[in-house]
């Protein structure tokens, strides 16, 4: 029953920051200077005309009947009109939101998989992890974008293994696109998840269970997946939040080094042509999968680790 | 006299025997010798950083030309140096506005506690929701691309993260006898909070700083890189990473990466450091 109660919580918690996050982002962007009514009706207009376009956009409305008008569109899935585009920012984000999921789930795979291991392989051999341990000191320091080049020189430029822009087509052109952007944007949280991991079981090793589990002379393949990958595991998950957070971030970011087509790139594009329509929309679209995964992170936290489910001092 | 001469034989050898940590002191140095750069950019840096050279453009290493020509052929050494200046300057506000801010909001709701305790904590955990690359984007689009806007921006984006590790710092401290002593002596509330309280939890302030320093700089240049901060062609190392990607397909990617390499090294020296004093908090049980 505690359980269900901490659940409803968070589940409450999270729908009262993303409301407040959607009044932050409209009423920044509402209170930013720039009169979309000018910008859509261009050069010169009559007074008469200007106030007629804002009747028709209902932009004479106070702040939060407008606010109120956006959010209900949103849940009901308009997400408002690009000014610039002359479009539906719903249908111009269609095209791109699937590019920017494959980008970061891509990256997600490589940063648990590359990391884990490394971090695995850093704890258990000791001359390794002096190498890993300054490699993962560099890749925790190379912003995605140094990352970005570095691999566009390397393997698109030099090598030519991997395409340098754009999005291919078809599953494995997909892949093949998004392979080197995939690995800039893990870069980092590949690095970071590699020093948990190896100080996570390195504690582990250190504990009687795991000398207990030797001494009965359980294969020691076992007594790491079995034993101490178990245990360890708990404070990688708690940290997988903060690694979301960098990863949406980190979207924006890499999608405009690799010219990929997505949501992170139209945010830039949007904020450099002043397109508070479409900027409103993916701020809070890149807030709201960050609020939401990080909550489905705390929830399966509890799940795994039951010392959480009493209530917080 | 006697026991004033007592005690320095006691404790000078226990200063001398402090450990000194070749990694915090060669990290410290390369930072100083950044910041030095960065201030003597008029004096030591070989050309003028916004001089194109069209019969110039993407030079590779040479005599005249240290680190090569970026594609405008501007020399990128100097370009590097006097981008030090933006480039570590906005971090450096972003970071002392954060922790100003971060401190007093975490002694405050510390010693205050009840509902100002809990309006902080909720406010903070409602900023944690906005990367702060995003809340850079917004405040772009509101005041127009420049260096002020972002670094406010990011200012506020680092707060939370301060002000979360130092409250429950403060919290401990303030639960601990010599704060109750100085209560229960009547020193006033503030005087217990700035001259007892603070420097008890300031190491643990620094480090913040230390280890935030590298991920504002990153923040900062990638803000810079996408075109939404300074504009060019005044410089900054990661609007240089942007102007030098054009080059890398035919073949040049020197001017890029030598920015790259610069603000990876930059990085790892703060973080380093921050890790450094982290550790040593550690061992003596803070």
């Amino acid at each position: 029953m505690a359980l269900v109660r901490v659940v409803l919580e968070r589940l409450a918690e999270l729908v009262l920051t993303l409301l407040v996050a959607s009044v932050a982002i409209y009423g920044a962007l509402y209170l930013a200077p720039g009169n979309p009514a000018t910008l859509l009706a261009g050069g010169h207009i009559t007074p008469s005309v200007l106030r007629e376009i804002e009747r028709q956009l209902h932009l004479n409305e106070p702040f939060f009947v407008r606010y109120w008008d956006w959010l209900d569109g949103i849940l009901h899935g308009n997400l408002g009109k690009s000014f610039v585009y002359r479009e539906s920012v719903t249908s111009l984000l269609a095209s791109r939101v699937l590019n920017s999921v494959y980008l970061v789930s891509y990256s997600a795979v490589v940063i648990i998989v590359g990391g884990v291991a490394l971090g695995l392989a850093a704890a258990l051999r000791r001359r390794l992890g002096v190498a890993i341990t300054a490699g993962t000191s560099v890749g925790l320091a190379t912003p995605s974008f140094v990352a970005a080049i570095m691999l566009i020189t390397l393997f698109a430029v030099n090598l030519k293994w991997f395409p340098a822009y754009g999005t291919g087509s078809g599953f494995a052109g997909q892949l093949r696109h998004l392979t080197l952007p995939a690995v800039a944007l893990a870069l980092s949280w590949l690095a970071y998840t590699a020093q948990l991991t190896k100080a996570a079981v390195r504690e582990e090793l250190g504990k009687d269970q795991v000398e207990t589990a030797q001494s009965r002379g359980i294969r020691p393949r076992h007594v790491v997946t079995r034993h101490v990958l178990r245990n360890a595991l708990i404070p990688i998950t708690t940290v997988s939040g903060i690694t979301v957070a960098g990863l949406v971030a980190g979207d924006v970011v890499v999608e405009q080094a690799f010219g990929i087509n997505g949501l992170g790139s139209f945010l830039v594009q949007a904020t450099l042509q002043k397109d508070f329509a479409s900027m409103q929309a993916v701020a809070l679209i890149l807030v709201a999968a960050f609020v939401v995964v990080n909550g489905i992170v705390d929830v399966a936290g509890l799940f795994l680790d039951p010392r959480l489910r009493e209530p917080a001092v | 006299m006697a026991t004033a001469a007592a005690i320095a034989e006691i404790a000078a050898p226990v200063r001398r025997r402090r450990h000194i940590d070749p990694v915090i002191v060669g990290a410290s140095v390369l930072i100083g010798a950044l910041v030095v750069v960065a201030l003597l950019a008029p004096w030591i840096s070989p050309y003028d950083p916004n001089s194109a050279n069209i019969l110039a453009t993407n030079q590779g290493v040479s005599a005249a030309h240290w680190l090569g020509t970026d594609p405008s052929g501007r020399d990128v050494l100097s370009r590097l140096i006097w981008g030090a200046r933006l480039s570590l300057l906005g971090p450096a506000l972003i970071i002392l506005i954060a922790t100003t801010l971060g401190t007093v909001l975490a002694i405050a709701s510390a010693w205050i506690g009840g509902l100002f305790d809990q309006v902080v904590s909720r406010v903070m955990d409602i900023l944690f929701a906005f990367p702060g690359l995003v809340l850079a984007m917004v405040a772009v689009a509101m005041f127009g691309s420049g260096p002020i806007a972002p670094v406010v921006a990011l200012s506020i984006a680092y707060t939370p993260y301060i002000t979360r590790i130092l409250r429950s710092a403060s919290l401990r401290e303030r639960n601990l006898p010599y704060i109750s002593a100085c209560y229960v002596g009547g020193v006033p509330a503030r005087s217990i909070c700035s001259r007892h309280l603070l420097p008890n939890i300031f190491p643990l302030l620094l480090t913040q700083a230390a280890l935030s320093f590298g991920s504002a700089l990153v923040t900062l240049a990638a803000v810079s890189y996408l075109g939404l901060g300074v504009q060019p062609p005044t410089a900054t190392w990661g609007l240089m990473v942007a102007t030098g990607q054009t080059a890398i397909l035919a073949g040049h990617p020197g001017a890029s990466i030598a920015s790259g390499i610069l603000i990876i090294v930059t990085v790892v020296a703060f973080n380093l450091l921050g890790d450094r004093l982290a550790n040593r908090h550690a061992v003596q049980g803070l």
